[in-house]
């Protein structure tokens, strides 16, 4: 089992002197094997959260346990794919994807072997001795997913993966995580702004509120989702049906109220 | 002539000619200088006879030792003290770059030291490490040292967070992180480092050996001015700056050899 529990979580931080509230006693638990998504607008400490469960940053206050234990510190039970992609430039591909396995201690000719597989999962043989400035924008992202999924992580934690791609290669990028979901499904939290790519993507979608953040709806996607069969629509296709509309607009309103709301927490 | 002079972007043979023409020129007007009279041989002797001096020294040896007998006695010694200050000072700043902990402790005294000219060092190191490798090795390895501190230092924190964030999240240690994220990261300012580090140890050795040794180039220096042979003092001179320019270009290649491999992403 390695379901993701944050327990009364909030995050202060110094901010000139005064006391900035990013989060406020969030709750939440993504079950086994659940893609859940995180919305809200930005600076509602939705990438906080990620960092937390990552280990990268700690809570004020509360605890976040993965798979039954208290995250203190990083660790490659749970893998982190970063917007900026995150691959060292002085390795090749088949080195960046190895790397977590290097750390494991696992001989070379079978972490060779086993980052070749990976990188065929993501439909990239024949690139493993390449530098990552060679690649594009997406191809680097497929490597730093296939990085991520070589550990065998029990959980997935992915912050705006697609957030600097082109739209044409975010799409794609979408359909090939849903794919590879399905063929390796794993726990994701998956942090975005992207309303679409949220009910595309994910079973759960959570909105967050901004200053200081907190949980505002927990939408459930599958219940539409199997009704309609998004599942065997290509992406354009699904975000045509009207039950994928309803939910992004429903998603929409919330986000807007939120805009609009006067801030709880000026400094 | 004046088109080179006056062109706005001269191009990389021009340069070369340029760089060739100055040489010439320099020599040139040194050699009418020595041999119009106007002063003496002893003040300042020739070029040719500088040069005819440091090649008799290939063949003939001159205080124990032919000319490059002493350059490789002083080159060894400054590839130990180089080596040394490298090996530490590397690791050093990497670390003190990667936990503020060990950055608070040690700067203050770092600070401190390098402002403390490596020749300062001589009294001591001869009474520690005596006048025949030890010592020497020392100085230099006090002039190499600080821009091999620094400049990994400087490195380790140009290096992107997210880069040592994703290491350690791979399930990278400390020492792995420093290893092969720290270090490949920041090796465009450690060469640079390394290069400077390499000239200060160079002047420091030369300026130790005038001191406290009885072999090496800086040796051959002070014994050719109590020969009263300044032409001795001149090759010597030469023999010591070409050494440090071949240092410097080997240097330089590594370092243009690692920028073009690192590619345009950080």
């Amino acid at each position: 089992m390695s379901e993701i529990v944050f327990e009364g979580i909030s995050k202060v931080f110094p901010r000139g002197g005064a006391a900035f509230t990013a989060l406020s006693d969030v709750s939440l638990g993504i079950p086994d094997k659940q893609f859940l998504a995180i919305v809200g607008p930005s600076g509602c400490g939705k990438t906080t959260l990620l960092r937390m469960a990552a280990g990268l940053e700690a809570p004020s206050s509360g605890i976040v346990r993965v798979g039954g234990r208290p995250v203190n510190g990083p660790g490659a039970d749970r893998a982190v794919v970063f917007q900026q992609f995150a691959l060292f430039p002085w390795k090749t591909v088949r080195e960046n994807i190895a790397f977590g396995l290097k750390c494991k201690g696992m001989p070379r000719a079978k972490r060779d072997e086993l980052a070749l597989h990976y990188l065929e999962l993501m439909g990239m043989s024949g690139t493993e001795d390449n530098y990552p400035h060679q690649l594009s924008g997406g191809m680097q992202q497929r490597v730093a997913i296939a990085r991520s999924y070589a550990i065998e992580p029990q959980v997935l934690l992915m912050d705006e993966p697609f957030g600097s791609l082109d739209a044409q290669t975010r799409t794609l990028m979408q359909e090939e995580l849903i794919r590879i979901s399905r063929v390796n499904p794993r726990t994701v939290l998956f942090i975005t702004h992207g309303v679409e790519e949220a009910v595309y993507l994910a079973d759960r979608v959570v909105v967050l509120t901004r200053s200081p953040g907190r949980i505002t709806e927990i939408i459930d996607v599958r219940p539409v989702r199997e009704a309609e069969g998004w599942d065997r629509l290509a992406s354009e296709e699904a975000l045509e049906m009207p039950g994928f509309g309803h939910l992004r607009a429903r998603i929409w309103r919330l986000l807007r109220q939120e805009m609009q709301a006067p801030s709880t927490d000026q400094t | 002539m004046a088109g080179i002079l006056t062109a706005a972007r001269p191009g990389r043979g021009q340069l070369a000619l340029l760089s060739v023409a100055g040489t010439a020129i320099f020599f040139g007007l040194w050699q009418i200088l020595a041999i119009s009279g106007l002063v003496s041989k002893f003040v300042l002797p020739s070029p040719t006879e500088v040069i005819t001096a440091g090649l008799t020294m290939v063949v003939e040896p001159f205080a124990g030792n032919t000319i490059q007998g002493h350059v490789i006695a002083s080159f060894g010694r400054w590839a130990m003290g180089f080596a040394l200050a490298a090996g530490i000072g590397i690791p050093l700043g990497l670390a003190m770059g990667y936990w503020r902990v060990l950055d608070a402790m040690v700067s203050p005294i770092f600070e401190a030291y390098r402002y403390i000219a490596p020749l300062a060092w001589v009294p001591f190191a001869a009474l520690w490490f005596g006048t025949g490798i030890g010592g020497p090795v020392m100085v230099i390895f006090t002039g190499a040292f600080a821009p091999c501190v620094l400049n990994a230092y400087r490195g380790a924190h140009l290096v992107e967070r997210h880069l040592i964030e994703a290491a350690r999240t791979l399930g990278a240690g400390s020492l792995r992180v420093m290893a092969e994220v720290l270090l490949p990261g920041a090796l465009p300012s450690v060469v640079s480092g390394l290069r400077v580090g390499a000239g200060l140890g160079w002047q420091s050795l030369i300026g130790a050996e005038l001191i406290v040794v009885s072999s090496g180039i800086g040796y051959v220096l002070v014994q050719g001015q109590s020969n009263l042979a300044p032409e001795i003092v001149i090759a010597a001179m030469l023999a010591v700056g070409l050494t440090g320019l071949l240092i410097d270009i080997a240097l330089r290649f590594a370092e243009s050899r690692i920028r073009r491999r690192w590619g345009q992403t950080a």
